[in-house]
């Protein structure tokens, strides 16, 4: 495969051991640690679909849960409403997605507004959706959108209707694939302009390429993937509340693993989910029995800004220094 | 490849009220060296910017081989065929050294691989290929100042707009520099406009020198004849640089 040519051989066996590691998961793990690995793969693709934009073209979204929010709600009310399976409602969800990133990114990007500000720009419309979703009768408002929970022992993909074990597989699937696709755009005429408009805009716009075009392609697939994501929510957890996906916390949520991980990476998103989503878990557990209000989320802050003191551009690159695969960590660090 | 012809015509730019360019024209046939000299805050640079479509001139017009460049935008004017570099050098930091030519090269070449072979000749030129792991942000700025020229050369121009890429420099690697340019507009006809202060690299280079001055030009023509111009060494080069 085309994908895997310049890969260190120490780095394919380490994939392909990963890989094989999470295939087999479901024959070793307990129903508990398969939702945890479910739950961690879940962000692991988030972050992926994050990173697109912020790590490759360099564009900081910090409302995400925006489109996290109408991929779940855009499937859910098609499948509640009209009986139309997820396989529909995802194309619809992710357009919707992307039209909707592609709104924002033209206010931000036609009228120059860089930085915190298209940042702050991305906050201000997933409050509003969010707020919009809450006085939207259709989809439920504030009582929130239930889907009826069928019976589980039979397995329907299409219809995403079945075991934990297939949802563990399909999100599996889902972000080996975001993987792939990252790696494929990054080795692209697209991943090189995106990263050159990372780097320094001017320079780039100076080089031929068209700034503004580009930028809107890296948030309209960015917010493509995360609509999908949602779809994934929506169907595995069969209730959706606008202050739960579409809150501020969701879209910190899904880039703290990223950036923990190591922005602008391909496995620092994955990584980043193997550190946080364990340590919520794990932090749970303890903390359950201390009855102090608040201790978990301190506890987790602390360890969190732990990690991006000693390791600034995340913890993926450092690990792939020390298993000497340097090359892949992001284009360029090779020595 | 070929080199194009520049006309510059009555330029002029006003920031804030103070005029930075005025009324300036010149033109720079194909296939020749031309240099734009001048103090600090002549308005060489913003005559660059205007050419190359980071701003607007408040008049005038540019045109390479007759199509206007006014109202392009930067990316359409380097597909038009202008290369430019930039005074304060502004390197892809974080991307090889070899990524930052290749994204260059990209711009005229019909795949990746076709772009880093493009890059490879490129980089060799500009003596950067044993630096092409090396992360733009870790070079030393006579090497950045290399790498400018050589992203913009990438590109593939028929007119390449230079900022200050002498200096800095040591004068044996301005000698290189200046045999690579000349090499470059001898083999393949390209265009030079450059912006310099070292009057080693202008003397050896330019056919033609135009001198700038509060935003004027006050003197144009061949190299010998512009150095020896009263007004040039009153307000540019002082009297002990006359060559």
């Amino acid at each position: 495969m085309s994908l895997l040519r310049g890969v260190p051989r120490r780095g394919l066996i380490l994939l392909a051991l990963f890989v094989a590691a999470m295939a087999l998961a479901p024959l070793y793990a307990g129903a508990y640690l398969l939702s945890v690995l479910t739950l961690i793969l879940y962000f692991a693709y988030l972050g992926q679909a994050w990173n697109i934009m912020m790590g490759f073209a360099g564009q900081l979204s910090l409302g995400h849960a925006l489109y996290v929010g109408l991929g779940a709600y855009s499937s859910a009310a098609l499948f509640v409403h009209f009986g139309l399976p997820p396989a529909v409602g995802l194309f619809v969800g992710a357009l919707l997605a992307a039209v909707a990133g592609t709104a924002i990114g033209f206010l931000g990007f036609r009228f120059g507004i860089q930085g915190v500000y298209f940042a702050l720009l991305t906050i201000a419309f997933a409050e509003f959706v969010r707020i919009l979703f809450e006085h939207f009768a259709w989809v439920g408002g504030t009582a929130g959108l239930f889907l009826p929970v069928s019976n589980r022992s039979d397995i329907d993909v299409l219809a995403l209707r079945g075991t934990p074990e297939m949802f563990y597989y399909v999100i599996l699937v889902m972000t080996l694939a975001a993987l792939a696709l990252s790696r494929a755009l990054l080795r692209s005429r697209l991943g090189y302009y995106w990263l050159a408009i990372r780097e320094d805009q001017e320079a780039a716009e100076s080089l031929g390429i068209d700034v503004f075009r580009y930028k809107m392609i890296a948030v309209a697939l960015s917010a493509a993937l995360t609509a999908l994501a949602g779809v994934f929510y929506a169907f595995f957890y069969n209730n959706l509340f606008p202050h739960q996906i579409f809150a501020m916390d969701s879209s910190i949520e899904l880039l703290l693993g990223a950036i923990i991980g190591g922005v602008g990476t391909l496995f620092g998103p994955i990584v980043g989910a193997f550190i946080l989503t364990p340590l919520s878990e794990g932090l749970s557990e303890v903390t359950e029995g201390l009855k102090i209000d608040g201790i978990k989320q301190l506890v987790y802050g602390i360890c969190v800004v732990v990690i991006v003191l000693f390791r600034p551009e995340g913890v993926w690159p450092w690990i792939a220094r020390r298993l000497g695969l340097d090359g892949e960590a992001r284009r360029g660090d090779e020595p | 490849m070929s080199g194009a012809a520049l006309s510059v015509r009555g330029l002029s730019k006003s920031f804030k009220g103070l005029r930075a360019v005025s009324e300036v024209s010149f033109e720079v046939g194909a296939g020749a060296i031309v240099a734009l000299i001048g103090p600090n805050g002549a308005g060489k640079t913003t005559i660059f910017n205007m050419i190359a479509g980071v701003f607007a001139p408040d008049s005038g017009s540019a045109a390479l081989d007759g199509r206007a460049l006014i109202g392009l935008r930067p990316d359409q004017v380097c597909h038009a065929g202008i290369g430019r570099t930039f005074q304060i050098v502004r390197p892809f930091g974080g991307l090889s050294v070899a990524d930052n030519v290749a994204i260059g090269a990209l711009r005229a070449a019909a795949s990746r691989e076709e772009a880093e072979a493009k890059a490879e000749s490129v980089m060799r030129i500009l003596d950067l290929w044993s630096k092409r792991r090396q992360r733009a942000a870790s070079l030393t700025l006579p090497d950045r100042k290399r790498l400018e020229v050589a992203r913009a050369l990438a590109t593939g121009p028929r007119l390449l707009l230079l900022d200050e890429v002498m200096a800095g420099l040591r004068p044996t690697e301005v000698d290189t520099m200046v045999a690579v340019f000349r090499d470059l507009n001898r083999s393949l006809g390209i265009t030079i406009l450059l912006i310099e202060h070292v009057m080693r690299a202008v003397m050896a280079l330019a056919q033609s020198i135009v001198v700038l001055h509060h935003g004027e030009v006050i003197a144009q023509g061949a190299p010998a004849a512009v150095v020896q111009d009263p007004k040039v060494l009153e307000s540019y080069l002082g009297e002990e640089t006359a060559l």
